[in-house]
């Protein structure tokens, strides 16, 4: 179980091998790919800056990564974020899950993604023609995040 | 105390961090909220809506009642957007 706050790119491939390697009693790998998008809001984005709270951030991604692991039979987990200037394709987070079987890898890595995008602690500055801007955060996301509470 | 400032909070109030002598009445988040509006109209400006003023105590995420100390960080920020 790993969490990796970073400015430097990471190498999926790799993170997989390194994940999946001698432990054959894994069955399934589910991935999530975050990237940089040209487009926002019908505007043009050139560069992205992502700041972010350190201490807490590490914080808030290991207990959700606990969580995750409480929840469901997992091998291992694994969530890296950049943080600094990206651009247009840059890989931003990469959020991993390996379990004995698929429904847990992917329920898991889909709760992961959920709930870093509510709960860690960035925040994302857009370039555009317009000038720079910091990104809203969208209603939407809180919806996607709610759907894993578990019932009082 | 300390304070932190993220995003647009610490672009507007023109600090990242500030260290403050909290008056005795001030004990929980709501009050301090309102307490550093006071400080300057940058301030004021930033922290106008507490909707979008979202608070950690301690590197925890903490609603507006939860109690504050002269000895715990604070961070104020906006609602997040990683990811």
């Amino acid at each position: 179980m790993t969490v990796k706050v970073q400015s430097e790119d990471f190498d999926v491939g790799a993170e997989l091998a390194a994940m999946t390697g001698g432990k054959t009693g894994i069955g399934g790998v589910t991935l999530f790919v975050g990237l940089v998008r040209d487009m926002a809001g019908g505007e043009s984005v050139s560069a992205m800056t992502l700041e972010h709270y350190p201490g807490m951030t590490e914080r808030q991604l290991e207990a959700i990564e606990a969580e995750a692991r409480e929840r469901w039979p997992l091998d291992d987990a694994l969530i890296i974020h950049r943080y600094g200037r990206l651009e247009p394709g840059d890989q931003i987070v990469l959020v991993a899950t390996a379990s004995a079987h698929r429904e847990a890898a992917f329920e898991s890595c889909h709760f992961l993604i959920d709930w870093l995008k509510t709960k860690a602690p960035f925040w994302k500055m857009e370039a555009t023609p317009e000038g720079e801007r910091w990104v809203e955060a969208k209603e939407s996301d809180d919806t996607a995040a709610a759907r894993w509470t578990k019932p009082a | 105390m300390k304070i932190l400032y993220f995003a647009w909070l610490r672009t507007k109030i023109g600090v990242a961090t500030e260290t403050v002598d909290l008056p005795a009445e001030v004990r929980d988040v709501g009050a301090l909220v309102a307490w550093l509006k006071t400080r300057s109209p940058k301030h004021a400006d930033a922290l106008a809506n507490s909707t979008v003023v979202k608070v950690a105590v301690n590197q925890e995420h903490v609603p507006y009642d939860h109690p504050v100390g002269p000895g715990d960080e604070v961070a104020l920020f906006p609602p997040v957007t990683g990811g």
